[in-house]
């Protein structure tokens, strides 16, 4: 269970990212986080990460509140393992294949070679990229690079997905392949977060939607969708 | 079956920051070299200063022990008293022996030592010692530092006229060793400054490339003496292979050194006393890879450290 409870987050130069937040999302939830640039989604996902802290309230995941934990130490590294990121722009090393970025997440765990072999292979073909374990990724289109990224926060098996606007650098079609495999991590049981401002996308998947605007929630709803006010 | 699987992870995790190590320093390979370089120089002049102070401390203990302290008695005293205060003086802890010299022999050294060229000046004193007041006993001391206090120790004793004793015949040495070390100090703290300083700039450039890897890793959960361990390692593997490669020079050269001295100026023998090859670098290598390691681990454990929490 994911919960913010009256969470505010103010930047050095005073910018004001979120506004008292409140929200729960429970285990196993699908949930979009949509809004355009400057709503407060991505410190939404930074606070969640504990990459900053907020200014007031309290942020709570599995009962651990994330105010309450030291920096120095292990507590922050243990705490993101219960976590997958996935990013607009993959953040792939470019100088290693596919396996080897996917293998990464599990050497930082330090899981054992046969293990990393084991879990490697079997997440490969969960995303459908099997086949390319020894591609490197100027070789795979954006989707499947995506897939690699998606593959990389999944092999250690997290609590949480995160997605920071997935779908960004990607054609439609691709776009909608990879909400179907997140679609398909939710179902095995994995609480998936996405950010995104894909409105197209967003209501066409039916899925919770939190709709932030300017720092605050300014909608919540069930198989709801997300009125891009750009547009 | 918890135990053995923890060891294996441990070690896993272990072979991973050494690979990691290794490739980072075949990425940054001239600044790398630099590095080593840079240690290498510094390690070679600590290792040159190191062989000159630990020989000239050798010769400094060498020509000490040589040198007695003369004790000379008031004139009127007895063969008895002479003989007690001799007893007296090899009852004390730091005197290992003493030798009474008579006056005939103190003669027989005076004109060794000044007459030897000319022995028909001294045939004039044949039956007249002119040292016929100067018996004397040459006391040697267990250790070189206790000489001062037994000297004057000496002079409290009733009966000594004099004590005479050289500070020292090696004082020059002494001073020769104390201005190498005194150099050597500065010399080397000045390399040990740029080495780190190198070090540091290699860390940081090798943090550089691998920043995003380091980010993703954090994202993934790496703790930080995960991603610290690494860098740690390359600063190690520079400053030991920084260290090894001159002590093995210093070896050869000291070697070499030695032999050159030994046949040219052979006449010296008797003061140039060299410590063995094997006994200068089996107090230098371990030094001397201490301090490469050192100054890898400084290097690159602050630098890291400094730059994670960025």
């Amino acid at each position: 269970m994911i919960i913010f409870e009256n969470v505010s987050k103010t930047y050095e130069k005073g910018t004001r990212a979120i506004k008292n937040m409140n929200l729960k999302i429970r285990p196993g939830e699908f949930v979009f986080v949509c809004g355009r640039s400057g709503s407060g989604k991505s410190t939404f996902l930074k606070l969640l990460l504990k990459e900053v802290e907020p200014t007031s309230g309290r942020i709570l995941v599995d009962d651990q509140d994330l105010g309450k934990m030291k920096r120095r130490g292990k507590a922050v590294p243990l705490y993101r393992r219960k976590l997958g990121v996935v990013f607009q722009d993959f953040r792939l090393l470019k100088d290693r294949n596919v396996y080897e970025n996917v293998a990464l997440a599990q050497r930082v765990v330090a899981a054992p070679a046969k293990d990393i072999r084991k879990e490697v292979t079997s997440i490969l073909t969960t995303v459908g990229l099997s086949s390319k374990y020894k591609s490197y990724p100027a070789n795979l289109s954006g989707g499947e690079q995506q897939r690699v990224a998606i593959a990389r926060a999944l092999v250690n098996k997290p609590e949480i997905l995160l997605a920071d606007e997935p779908t960004g650098n990607l054609d439609p079609s691709n776009s909608q392949e990879i909400m179907n495999l997140l679609e398909k991590v939710n179902e095995m049981g994995t609480t998936v977060i996405v950010v995104t401002h894909n409105a197209e996308l967003v209501n066409r998947m039916k899925k919770r939607v939190i709709t932030m605007r300017r720092g605050v929630v300014a909608g919540d709803v069930q198989e709801g969708e997300y009125q891009d006010e750009s547009e | 079956m918890y135990r053995k699987a923890n060891i294996r992870m441990k070690a896993n995790r272990i072979i991973y920051c050494i690979r990691q190590g290794v490739q980072s320093i075949r990425r940054n390979g001239l600044f790398s070299l630099a590095s080593v370089v840079t240690i290498a120089a510094c390690v070679f002049l600590f290792g040159i200063f190191f062989s000159i102070v630990l020989n000239l401390q050798y010769m400094v203990k060498q020509a000490e022990s040589t040198v007695g302290i003369s004790v000379f008695f008031d004139d009127n005293l007895t063969e008895d008293e002479i003989m007690g205060l001799g007893e007296t003086i090899q009852r004390h802890d730091s005197v290992a022996q003493i030798v009474y010299v008579s006056p005939e022999e103190a003669w027989e050294r005076y004109k060794e030592r000044y007459f030897a060229d000319y022995p028909e000046l001294a045939e004039g004193f044949e039956n007249d010692n002119p040292l016929a007041d100067s018996a004397s006993y040459e006391v040697f001391v267990t250790e070189v530092e206790q000489q001062d206090a037994v000297a004057q120790w000496l002079q409290s004793l009733p009966g000594i006229r004099r004590v005479k004793y050289s500070e020292l015949a090696a004082g020059g040495l002494e001073k020769a060793n104390q201005l190498i070390s005194l150099v050597s100090a500065g010399l080397i703290l000045i390399l040990l400054v740029v080495a780190v300083f190198l070090i540091s700039n290699t860390i940081s450039l090798a943090y550089a490339v691998r920043r995003e890897e380091i980010e993703i890793m954090k994202w993934l959960g790496a703790t930080n003496a995960f991603v610290r361990a690494p860098f740690v390692v390359e600063g190690l593997m520079i400053g030991l292979v920084g260290a090894a490669i001159p002590l093995l020079a210093v070896f050869f050269l000291y070697q070499t050194v030695v032999r050159f001295v030994m046949d040219r100026f052979g006449i010296l023998l008797s003061v140039l006393k060299f410590l063995p090859a094997e006994q200068v670098m089996a107090l230098l290598i371990p030094v001397g890879l201490l301090l490469g390691a050192g100054i890898g681990f400084m290097g690159s454990f602050f630098t890291i450290r400094k730059q994670l929490k960025v």
